[in-house]
């Protein structure tokens, strides 16, 4: 799989700009992911690819369309030094894996990337590079086992927290 | 050790004595909020969890977004969220003003939990409640159960000291704080701003302080609440205050007597210069509204600074206030009479113009100040357009100079 590298900073108006969420159907919003931050990516872009970006990544909206479009798009995991928090929620409420790590700036773009979701391991086969993302806290790792906060919900919900 | 305001109330409302940062807990909401662009995919969520909301009168819907709908799958999306409403028998719907300012005017109280499905819900912190923005499926859940889970976080005291000089407001001062702190700096903290300035701070321009903290990747901004407070909702809460030997992460000193009026240059909002840095730059649009600054307050700087006037011919001044409210009390005031008179053209209340939506989309190659809090490539409209962020005062002065002026010129 391949990485798609972006820098600090990368807002929800860059992923899914205003004008283009008027809408819920998660096909168009795959198709609206970074639309005119870089038209390429949602045309490119192959099932399973990663993205790899620095800082504050999805910060800005609370819209959840931005991580839905990235999912829509393909893409399998985010890798990032650091995420907004509105953003990190969103992602692990609606099922798209994310990995922080703080060695992400090491991985360039187009570099071919293997990883396993389970241990957290990302092996950049470009440059025979190993890195390791920061464990889940507990809590979470419970909804991201669950499938999300919906079935988190309908399962044993917070009456076991 | 002591606690944070923050602490104290996500502790009341975990039923716990104490929390400390890094703490998960369940929290139960006062009250939990969507808006048009973000309640359909909350209501989704909704309904794969439960068919009944936790209580009618906590759940409110508001239309601001996109309302009146410009377009045909605006108006279907509004069909959608309102055929909740009806099923839900909520109490809470609006369509007559931002979000945030409704939530002020109506609902927020001292001590209170709010989740909105809109990032700027830190805005009403300003009323010492603890009030974060979170996305649809987060709000969909606490819709359902009225709880909603947090990590306890980490807080940072911005110590605001003095007054600021003429023609410089809390515009000013929060976009000199978030140069400073950066886009990151407060990523996942609580924001807590104290001291004289905010002790004597309206609550209007409390609550533009609070507004921005998310553009510092904040989880909330807080202050508290006091008799202005109590006076301004006109009803009560609880108020809780940080113990003097409270924990804060960081601590920020600042003099706001040294600042000046300030700019945020695109494409991210913590790229602060003093206004000079831009001075004399063309514009095309002025904008001025938003639940940072569409307050009576902030109207009135402007119609003071355009009684009389004329802007500048080649300029759109765009006037949103933040709620239906505000919109007739500046026109008893007389303030859109002095602003029409002047050139503007007012605009209901609405996000439109903030978000790109409608009433006042940019094209390729324009140059927009507006009273904001977001300066994102391509969130006005066009990717090549540029929106730069100022204080009211800034923006009404440099419609009327058709470019980018000091404001304390004018003021």
């Amino acid at each position: 799989m391949r990485a798609w590298k972006f820098g600090d900073d990368i807002n929800t108006d860059v992923i899914t700009p205003g004008r283009y969420t008027v809408t819920v159907d998660r096909k168009r919003l795959g198709e609206i992911a970074f639309i005119e931050y870089r038209p390429e990516f949602a045309k490119e872009v192959q099932e399973g690819d990663v993205i790899v970006a620095g800082n504050n990544f999805g910060c800005g909206s609370s819209r959840e369309h931005s991580p839905v479009a990235i999912k829509a798009a393909g893409v399998s995991v985010v890798i990032a030094k650091t995420f907004a928090r509105i953003f990190f929620r969103n992602s692990i409420n609606i099922g798209l894996p994310l990995f922080v790590c703080e060695d992400a700036d090491k991985i360039d773009d187009g570099d071919t990337i293997e990883l396993s979701i389970k241990t957290g391991e990302v092996h950049d086969k470009t440059k025979g590079l190993v890195l390791k993302a920061k464990p889940l806290p507990e809590f979470m790792q419970r909804i991201v086992e669950k499938g999300g906060l919906v079935n988190f919900l309908r399962s044993d919900g917070y009456d076991n927290v | 050790m002591g606690s944070t305001i923050t602490e104290k109330i996500l502790a009341n409302a975990s039923h716990k004595k104490e929390v400390v940062p890094g703490d998960f807990v369940v929290a139960d909401v006062s009250y939990a909020m969507a808006h048009d662009s973000t309640a359909p995919l909350a209501i989704e969520s909704f309904y794969k969890i439960t068919d009944k909301v936790f209580d009618k009168d906590r759940v409110i819907i508001v239309f601001d977004h996109f309302f009146p709908a410009p377009t045909v799958a605006g108006a279907t999306l509004h069909q959608k969220s309102k055929k909740f409403v009806v099923d839900q028998k909520l109490s809470g719907f609006f369509t007559n003003g931002v979000c945030h300012q409704l939530l002020v005017e109506k609902y927020v109280s001292p001590g209170d939990v709010l989740v909105g499905a809109d990032s700027h819900t830190c805005t009403e912190g300003a009323l010492g409640a603890f009030t974060t923005g979170l996305g649809s499926t987060d709000i969909g859940g606490a819709m359902a159960t009225g709880k909603c889970w947090f990590k306890v976080p980490e807080s940072l005291k911005f110590n605001l000291t003095g007054s600021t000089k003429k023609g410089v407001y809390a515009k000013d001062v929060i976009l000199s704080i978030v140069g400073d702190v950066g886009a990151a700096g407060a990523l996942y903290k609580a924001c807590e701003f104290t001291g004289d300035y905010v002790k004597n701070a309206s609550v209007s321009s409390r609550l533009t302080l609070c507004n921005m903290a998310i553009e510092m990747g904040g989880k909330n901004g807080i202050i508290e609440a006091d008799q202005k407070t109590i006076d301004f909702l006109g009803r009560d809460g609880k108020i809780f205050r940080s113990d003097k030997n409270a924990v804060y992460e960081n601590e920020y000193e600042i003099e706001v007597e040294n600042i000046e009026p300030q700019v945020a240059l695109p494409p991210v909002v913590d790229n602060v210069e003093p206004v000079s840095a831009v001075e004399g730059k063309p514009i095309d649009q002025a904008f001025l509204g938003t639940c940072t600054n569409g307050r009576l307050e902030d109207i009135e700087v402007a119609a003071r600074i355009l009684k009389g006037k004329k802007i500048a011919r080649n300029v759109r001044f765009i006037v949103s206030p933040a709620s239906q409210d505000i919109y007739l009390a500046a026109f008893e005031k007389g303030y859109l009479q002095d602003l029409v008179k002047a050139g503007a053209t007012i605009c209901n209340p609405s996000c439109g113009p903030c978000i790109g939506r409608h009433e006042g989309v940019l094209c390729e190659g324009e140059t927009c100040i507006s009273s904001q809090n977001r300066n994102f490539t391509g969130r006005m409209g066009h990717p090549k357009a540029e929106i730069i962020l100022a204080s009211p005062a800034t923006v009404a002065a440099s419609a009327l100079a058709g470019k980018i002026v000091d404001p304390r010129d004018y003021v």
